[in-house]
């Protein structure tokens, strides 16, 4: 296992899928299917392999690493390897490959202009290109894998969404791009310093991380980094194009746009923001945290008012990477490994609203929540998936969006006690939103609307049966996760400067001081 | 004496902890029986249609019996070795934090683990019978079952987030419950309404967990108390506060005691068992759990004690002007669980006494409600009182159950409610006179309420309505009456004469030294007994002297006031809806024109701008030779410049 | 005799050739007045070459020549397919560069 090229694999895999998918011809769509669903199946396979063979407290920061010299004039290597984090996340989107290949099964049958090769090569190349940016460990690497994601995306909206979808798609690859280049510019920067710090320049993570930055190339260079990834998170007030994309794109689109896409932002903070621009990341923290909150509230209220499924969901996804961020900027343990649970809970829960909403809207010919009405009386076991994936949005215990929560608000507010404060009005502005869509949607008397809808089909039921297992297996028990990303969280923060978080009263000998106001409020 | 029950903590954790052992490393079973039921159940779909509410049923009574098992081994032990704890799995170790998933079972929690499986189980026998005709009873008993396990996961956690877990899960169990006939849509949105107001009680429990993490390290029952005596007093009086927030929530007290009353939209037994006999006392089950912090903080006691005594009040009204049946009950609960609340609110003189009020209240309220179930199955669902009346000829069975509970709950000797009532009262005039005064000018009203809940049901003259047919109840309904309504009889005396109960607690929760007050307590006695027989004699001359008119008179301003709940709704409507809804569409109409606007607005600029730029390529070439040889000179020109 | 002089030979071709660019309506003229402002560089390349006792400037001039007379064959192709179309040779008439 340790010669095999795994990451490698992992990561050319669907590329070479994409292509002989792409190269069937007319009348071949079934085959098409079936061999994106086998590719994503050998690369679970593979993942689980991986995850298994996986030591969490190895010394090296990262494990699987192949490397191999590719522009060597500028120091470039093709370097792939993972840390906790980035296994896990790997994990997320391997996993969620599968189920969204097969509950999107004929997404692009009725598409009149385009083939549904190209819509399975387009997800298989996109499955490629997050999995080289989960792996990357060479920052040229990375930013080439972010920013060639963007092409089949843009394909996936602009040829199979639906609605305003060229707007939609054209929307998402500007502000990409947007954010993209001025990634390119702090990247060439960081480029620089590194020549001048280090005397040869090189973009390897292992060498950049830790390199002393004087501390305002420091700030410059992060705000270039920062800014491509708060659009990319999205960060509230950078976040509208999220809403436009996911209403326009199929479900499986923005499953993986939304529930492990965007993750790539909150990776790179942690792989990249904090351990290269400790003194930078520390700086702007209150004001990090600050548009985190605001994303949490803001995202959550403007998600209540919402009467099309899709962008409620994106905007549920605001107020959720809201609380990522705030978890990732809290510096402590406890709010870094949590921000990475959240992220795979989000990833899950996200999962589980856009498949079910999907579900319903290809019934139903509408994302409209007024154009629902009952679906309970005609289809309960889609109303109950329906009510499921909005429970696991609302963070209910027993489900992984819960542990993300709890412990990311605790980590959070050992360090920001207010924002942490003001976040956990989150908790009750999520079950507003969740369950007032479940309530229109679902509940009442059926509807005209929703008479004759069918219940789940053995195929859709299939499909969505992992993400509920997956759902509750890391609520119940999510230390396995917690095994794997506590070291890399742990080294992460290392680099920074600041105070670790003692509790008060850690033990009761200790503290003697706090005898004076013992027992006054007894007596 | 507080400070005593502090050093208890400080010393390593007051009770003796063991591991757990024996028979009582089966504690997880109690939790696991009727979790697997609800699996089953839901996971089965149509296939345990059959066969699934008689399982969900089973489960629940193993549980029972393996409660009691657990109780008696309990017994066998002496009362400062009762405490077992049960640690299963790490759940999220984060450096030196870490949560488990562990359980503990001492004398408080075994308790409410006997109430629960107990009350809990008549309730699914009743159910049998109530739900038969219902086509979605499976998915009734899987919530059910759900339910059960969240409330023992609830009682049995060993660390604050652990409760929160089953916090969480009875909140869900209970919008499933309240809204399992949501195709009428206001039963959607009382289920939504409560789950939304238990979510904004959640906030303090969040914040609570964070603040002891924060300052505690764990969030584990031992971490915590042993280290608060050592928290600063605003630490403590901010957990108690945070706490106590949360128990509003959960026990529909002041101010978050609106969802209670729509509750009633469930299925009655889900009334009797989650809106009456448990779910909503978890609240008191926390503040009197959390024991060692409240005793630490004057100040969070008296918020309590505040909370307490308002509820008590204003459900007491509220009950005297409901026409529904089920809604009288349930300001009659608000009411009862404020006793509870105000109980434990004062210290360690009142945790025993709102445990004891807790148990008794939730045999006769339980049995208060399968009465009201059974009343209702036999009048078609018809609610409304005005339309019962002389039911105890056509439903013997439940007319004594119902008196029993009645006669409980009004506090008459020597029924259950007297006794655990009394105590609180006694204990509430030593702490201060004015809230004794409170407490027993609630137990008049409590009386008055109550009389006319049974002189309007089961004396009197018909008023039922043509198609009525009144009928009793079949078995599986009246064993349960039967079985509450002797709890509602023997009950009070089995735990209080011998001070069994408080000693049973007092390894928990401490105990108070006895105060010597100037009325002797059988004095007491005699005017709590006088006032409620006062509010008795009232009800009496109101509602069995006089007819009662089938449409409600108008009545006073304050009878008007009270049957709209005090405008509680209007109230919330106008301070946080309408303000909420004003607010979620301004940010709609924001982010869609505002910040939505500038991106567009700037895309649109750049177009522009290229539109102008574009009238610069003229399309003739030799303009463009003109300028790429302007160009060039520039060039040059700039070069030979620089060059010098 | 100066070499010099080739460079100011070498200006006026080139001013010559980029007026008649600028004036001429006709393509194969102005195609002509490319072809001398080439030229009048590759004189400029020889004279500094020579001037300069170096071979780069000879060589740049080669790789003119090879560029010009690529130039003409596609330059040529694209007026003939013009004049064919269009009747005319007039650099004016085709503005389709313009949408």
């Amino acid at each position: 296992m340790n010669d095999f090229p795994v990451l490698t694999t992992l990561g050319v895999l669907p590329f070479a899928g994409a292509l002989v998918v792409a190269a069937l011809p007319r009348g071949r769509e079934l085959l098409a299917k079936q061999i994106a669903l086998a590719v994503t199946l050998v690369m679970l396979a593979l993942t689980v392999a991986m995850a298994l063979a996986f030591e969490p407290n190895a010394a090296e920061p990262f494990q699987f690493v192949e490397k191999t010299p590719w522009i060597e004039q500028f120091g470039i290597n093709y370097a792939v390897g993972v840390d906790g984090i980035a296994l896990v996340l790997i994990a997320l989107a391997v996993s969620l490959a599968p189920v969204v290949i097969l509950a999107g099964w004929n997404d692009a049958d009725d598409n009149e202009r385009h083939r549904p090769q190209t819509y399975f090569a387009l997800l298989l190349a996109l499955l490629g290109c997050i999995v080289y940016v989960f792996a990357a460990t060479d920052l040229f690497l990375f930013y080439v894998a972010f920013e060639v994601m963007l092409v089949p995306v843009y394909f996936l909206i602009g040829m199979f969404g639906r609605g305003q979808r060229t707007y939609a798609a054209v929307k998402f690859l500007l502000y990409s791009l947007f954010g993209g280049l001025l990634l390119l510019a702090a990247l060439i920067g960081l480029y620089v310093v590194s020549v001048r710090e280090l005397g040869t320049g090189t973009f390897d993570w292992t060498l950049l991380a830790g390199m002393p930055i004087d501390p305002d190339t420091q700030k410059i260079l992060f705000a270039g980094f920062f800014f491509a990834f708060a659009i990319k998170a999205p960060m509230v007030p950078l976040h509208t194009w999220l809403p436009d994309a996911a209403a326009s794109a199929t479900p499986a689109t923005s499953t993986l746009l939304v529930g492990v896409l965007d993750k790539v932002a909150t990776f790179a903070m942690l792989r990249l923001v904090i351990p290269i621009f400790p003194d930078a990341s520390e700086w702007a923290a209150p004001f990090v945290v600050t548009l985190a909150v605001i994303s949490i509230v803001y995202g959550a209220l403007v998600a209540i008012g919402q009467t099309d499924m899709y962008r409620l969901i994106a905007y549920t996804s605001v107020s959720h990477f809201g609380f990522i961020i705030l978890g990732i900027f809290a510096f402590t343990e406890i709010g870094g490994s949590g921000s990475v649970v959240y992220m795979v809970a989000h990833g899950l829960s996200t999962a589980a609203l856009f498949i079910v909403a999907g579900y319903l809207v290809k019934r139903r010919g509408s994302s409209l929540i007024p154009s629902f009405g009952g679906v309970q009386r005609v289809a309960p076991i889609l109303a109950g998936f329906f009510l499921f994936a909005g429970l696991a949005s609302l963070a209910m215990p027993g489900m992984a969006s819960f542990v993300g929560e709890l412990t990311v608000l605790i980590g959070s507010y050992q360090r920001w006690p207010v924002a942490a404060a003001i976040a956990v009005i989150g908790i009750v502005l999520s079950s507003l939103y969740v369950l007032i869509m479940y309530q229109r949607v679902a509940t009442g008397p059926a509807t005209e609307n929703v008479k004759g809808m069918r219940d789940v089909f053995p195929r859709e039921l299939v499909a969505f049966a992992p993400i509920i297992a997956l759902t509750i297996a890391v609520g119940v028990f999510p230390k396995p996760v917690f095994d794997v990303v506590n070291p890399a969280i742990e080294r992460t923060y290392s680099f920074l400067n600041v105070e670790p978080v003692e509790p008060d009263v850690p033990d009761v000998d200790a503290l003697t001081e706090y005898g004076v106001t013992e027992g006054e409020g007894t007596e | 004496m507080t400070a005593a029950a502090a050093a208890r903590w400080s010393e390593g954790g007051g009770q003796m902890i063991a591991e757990a052992t024996g028979v009582f490393s089966l504690t997880w079973l109690l939790i696991a029986l009727p979790l697997f039921g609800a699996a089953v159940l839901l996971l089965g779909g149509r296939r345990t249609n059959s066969f699934g509410p008689v399982l969900a049923t089973l489960l629940v009574g193993l549980s029972f019996v393996l409660g009691f098992v657990l109780f008696v081994q309990m017994l066998g032990h002496s009362a400062e070795e009762r405490a077992f704890d049960q640690s299963l799995f790490a759940w999220a170790p984060i450096g030196d934090f870490s949560v488990d998933v562990g359980f503990q079972l001492d004398p408080l929690s075994m308790a409410f683990v006997l109430l629960v499986t107990f009350v809990g189980g008549l309730v699914h026998v009743y159910s049998l019978g109530y739900m038969a005709d219902d086509p979605d009873k499976r998915r009734f008993f899987a919530y059910l079952n759900l339910f059960v396990a969240s409330m023992l996961l609830l009682v049995l956690a060993s660390s604050y987030v652990l409760v929160y877990v089953g916090w969480e899960g009875v909140g869900l169990a209970s919008y499933l419950l309240i809204g399992f006939w949501n195709a009428k849509p206001e039963y959607a949105t009382a289920a939504k309404k409560a789950f939304v107001m238990n979510r904004v009680g959640d906030i303090g429990m969040s914040l609570a967990i964070m603040l002891m993490v924060t300052t505690f390290g764990t969030t584990a029952f031992s971490g915590v108390f042993a280290g608060a005596s050592e928290a600063s007093s605003g630490v403590l009086l901010a957990l108690g506060l945070l706490l106590l927030l949360a128990a509003t929530g959960k026990s529909a007290q002041m101010p978050l005691q609106a969802w209670l009353g729509d509750a009633m939209a469930g299925p009655t037994p889900v009334s009797a068992l989650i809106h009456a006999a448990t779910m909503v006392t978890a609240g008191v089950y926390l503040i009197v759990r959390s024991n060692p912090i409240f005793d630490l903080s004057d100040g969070a006691r008296l918020a309590v004690v505040l909370v307490g005594v308002l509820t008590l009040l204003f459900g007491a009204f509220v009950g005297t002007a409901k026409d529904d049946i089920k809604k009288a009950l349930a300001a009659s609960t608000m009411s009862q669980i404020g006793y509870m609340v105000l109980a434990a609110g004062l210290g360690p003189a009142g945790y025993a006494f709102a445990i004891l009020h807790l148990m008794t209240h939730g045999f006769f309220k339980a049995g208060l409600f399968l009465g009201a179930g059974s009343v209702m199955h036999g009048m078609d669902d018809d609610v409304n009182m005005r339309r019962y009346g002389a039911l105890r000829k056509a439903m013997p069975i439940t007319f004594v159950t119902f008196g029993a509970g009645y006669l409980a709950i009004i506090g008459i000797p020597p029924f259950a409610g007297f006794f655990s009532k009394d105590k609180i009262i006694e204990a509430a005039l030593t702490d201060n006179i004015w809230v004794g005064l409170a407490a027993i000018l609630g137990a008049g009203i409590t009386a008055f309420y109550m009389s006319r809940v049974m002189f309007m049901t089961f004396f009197g003259e018909k008023r039922w309505a043509k198609d009525a047919h009144p009928h009793e109840s079949p078995g599986s309904m009246t064993i349960p009456m039967v079985l509450l309504a002797v709890g509602s009889v023997v009950l009070g005396a089995a735990l209080v004469i011998g001070g069994r109960f408080v000693s049973w607690l007092e390894p928990v929760v401490g105990s108070a030294e006895e105060h010597e007050f100037a009325i002797p307590p059988l004095a007491i006695t005699a005017i709590i007994v006088t006032v409620s027989l006062v509010g008795v004699a009232i009800a009496y001359a109101m509602y069995l002297r006089r007819p009662i008119p089938l449409e409600a008179p108008t009545g006073s301003v304050l009878t008007r006031a009270a049957r709209e709940d005090f405008y509680q709704d209007a109230f919330n409507e106008s301070l946080f809806m309408l303000p909420g809804q004003y607010l979620t569409r301004f940010l709609v109409f924001f982010d869609n024109r505002v910040v939505d606007g500038f991106v567009n607005g700037s895309a649109a600029m750049v177009g522009g701008g290229s539109a102008r730029l574009r009238r610069w390529q003229t399309g003739f070439v030799r303009s463009y030779a003109l300028s790429m040889l302007a160009g060039a000179v520039l060039v040059v020109g700039a070069l030979v410049l620089v060059r010098l | 005799m100066n070499p010099e002089n080739y460079l100011y030979l070498a200006t006026i071709l080139f001013a010559i050739g980029s007026v008649g660019v600028l004036v001429r309506r006709n393509a194969i003229v102005v195609f002509m007045c490319i072809e001398l402002m080439l030229n009048a560089s590759n004189l400029a390349f020889v004279s500094f070459a020579r001037l300069n006792g170096n071979i780069d400037g000879q060589v740049v001039a080669f790789f003119v020549m090879v560029v010009a007379a690529a130039e003409v064959v596609i330059g040529l192709a694209i007026i003939v397919t013009i004049f064919r179309t269009r009747r005319s040779a007039s650099v004016d008439d085709p503005n389709l560069l313009k949408l």
